[in-house]
């Protein structure tokens, strides 16, 4: 398996490791909700060592991806990051990732672990047959370290290691800057629905940083915060996961990413996603709640009067809300809010009802939170 | 930090505890190193009173945040009585395993059953041996 720079971190915290995607992971430190719980009320952080980096380079960058990402990324500043699928020609989420625009003609993409490899061969083929021989392709992710860093009190726990002032610092937007003397990109994200940072910084120097942040957080509540968690908090904030939620049979417009699309410019899975569209979407991802008791897991079959007719692709308790919560694909007839389906526990129906999303949404404590990324 | 296993009843290689109640009725619930696996419990199903199980088939289920786990009955018996409080408090199996966090009542089918099981001792050889 591999492991990354924090892994014997972890074990001296007493984390409980799982094999994720052939990553050597903590799953949770004590318990998923004490985790959960300190993420929405102080400050949690995470190794996401994991995921990957890919830097595109070069005259010729923008046209690149440009052609490559369903969103469209003129008019973004140097500063600025935004979130966009990766389609296959099919029109499929090949990856959902977010792009960091470092400098002229520098862009980095942020992946998913498992996706990778795979994007990067595929990023390198369309450069080689589509005639982008001008771009620079490299696979950043063995150099660089990754922490998020999440939670109301973040900005507390960072601002003490960070000599630029965070709170100017807009959703959505990053600064290179240094932690702790140590050369590292800040960006305000995150994947749990709070105020927080996603912090970059040299493979090899990450560690020193999470053990300042741990150091530097006691007094505001911060603690180490694994996948469990992570899931959980993803999931109450209406995030999806890949792999679980969408995968390359999926369309963004079938689940929430209708909105990174861009029909107007030309590139790879256009002309399906936009036949897709004037035929119409046949199923949505929805988010539920559970009406009776019990709780949905992926792969739990969705019934509507008896027939079956979708499929639960994310289900957890919730630590916040303290239901039962998911998300399920179902036929775009029943994705209206209010809708109710059954869904099948083990050798019973249980009903659900369709509800908006998401199914938390924090209050309004930041005043830059909302500007639209 | 673990608790102690009591010594008045019988184990599982699952992870159960048995206790004979002296009357043709057993207690069931799940040992505290189960609870420790598991961490936060928040949803116990129950069965109904009346099912009919084996030994070693699954009686109840409970699940943690991240994970669905099987009950299995230590004996072949049918249930008579389910603890309630679970519905609204699965957190007692975590808190109080062997006692508060019982499970279910069985009126046992084969009493000699019993005797296939760990005793204390037994399960804690067993669980020390799991971990390596």
């Amino acid at each position: 398996m591999n492991k990354t720079p924090l892994y014997d971190s972890h074990v001296a915290l007493g984390a409980r490791i799982i094999d994720f995607g052939g990553w050597a992971m903590p799953v949770q430190y004590t318990n998923v909700i004490e985790e959960h719980l300190a993420t929405r009320n102080a400050a949690g952080l995470f190794d996401i060592c994991h995921m990957g980096e890919i830097d595109i380079k070069g005259k010729g960058a923008f046209d690149f991806l440009q052609h490559v990402l369903s969103r469209n990324i003129d008019g973004q500043k140097i500063g600025q990051m935004k979130l966009s699928v990766l389609a296959t020609e099919a029109g499929g989420i090949m990856d959902d990732l977010t792009v960091y625009l470092l400098d002229e003609n520098h862009y980095r993409l942020v992946t998913n672990a498992s996706t990778k490899d795979k994007d990067y061969a595929w990023l390198l083929e369309v450069k080689d047959n589509k005639g982008f021989s001008r771009v620079e392709i490299t696979d950043e992710t063995d150099n660089i370290g990754k922490l998020d860093l999440q939670g109301p009190r973040s900005e507390d726990v960072l601002q003490q290691l960070v000599p630029a002032h965070l709170h100017s610092l807009k959703y959505y937007h990053f600064i290179k800057t240094k932690v702790l003397n140590i050369p590292a990109i800040v960006s305000r994200s995150g994947y749990t629905g709070e105020d927080g940072f996603e912090i970059y910084a040299p493979h090899d120097r990450i560690g020193e940083i999470w053990n300042r942040l741990l150091q530097a957080g006691v007094d505001y509540g911060l603690k180490p915060i694994g996948l469990g968690a992570r899931d959980t908090l993803r999931l109450e904030s209406g995030m999806m996961l890949y792999g679980n939620d969408m995968d390359e049979t999926t369309t963004p417009y079938e689940v929430v990413y209708g909105w990174i699309v861009n029909l107007e410019k030309d590139f790879i899975g256009r002309d399906a996603l936009n036949k897709q569209l004037s035929e119409g979407v046949k199923r949505k991802l929805v988010g539920f709640t559970m009406w009776e008791r019990g709780i949905a897991r992926h792969g739990y079959k969705v019934f509507k009067d008896g027939t079956e007719v979708g499929i639960v692709t994310s289900g957890t308790h919730s630590p916040t809300l303290e239901k039962a919560i998911g998300l399920a694909f179902v036929p775009a007839g029943l994705s209206k809010p209010g809708t109710i389906i059954d869904i099948q526990i083990r050798n019973h129906l249980a009903s659900a009802q369709v509800v908006p999303m998401p199914f938390y949404k924090k209050e309004k404590q930041y005043a830059f939170f909302n500007t639209f990324i | 930090m673990s608790k102690v296993n009591p010594t008045d009843r019988r184990y599982t290689r699952e992870h159960e505890w048995v206790i004979d109640k002296g009357d043709g009725a057993v207690v069931i619930g799940i040992t505290d190193h189960a609870q420790e696996l598991l961490t936060d419990i928040v949803f116990v199903e129950l069965p109904e009173i009346g099912k009919q199980v084996k030994q070693l088939e699954a009686v109840a289920v409970v699940e943690s945040v991240k994970s669905v786990s099987d009950v299995y009955s230590p004996v072949t018996g049918e249930v008579i009585e389910s603890n309630q409080k679970l519905e609204q408090n699965p957190e007692l199996i975590n808190q109080d395993p062997y006692g508060k966090g019982w499970i279910v009542k069985l009126k046992m089918g084969q009493p000699e059953e019993l005797l296939t099981l760990l005793d204390a001792s037994g399960y804690e050889t067993f669980i020390a041996a799991e971990k390596h």
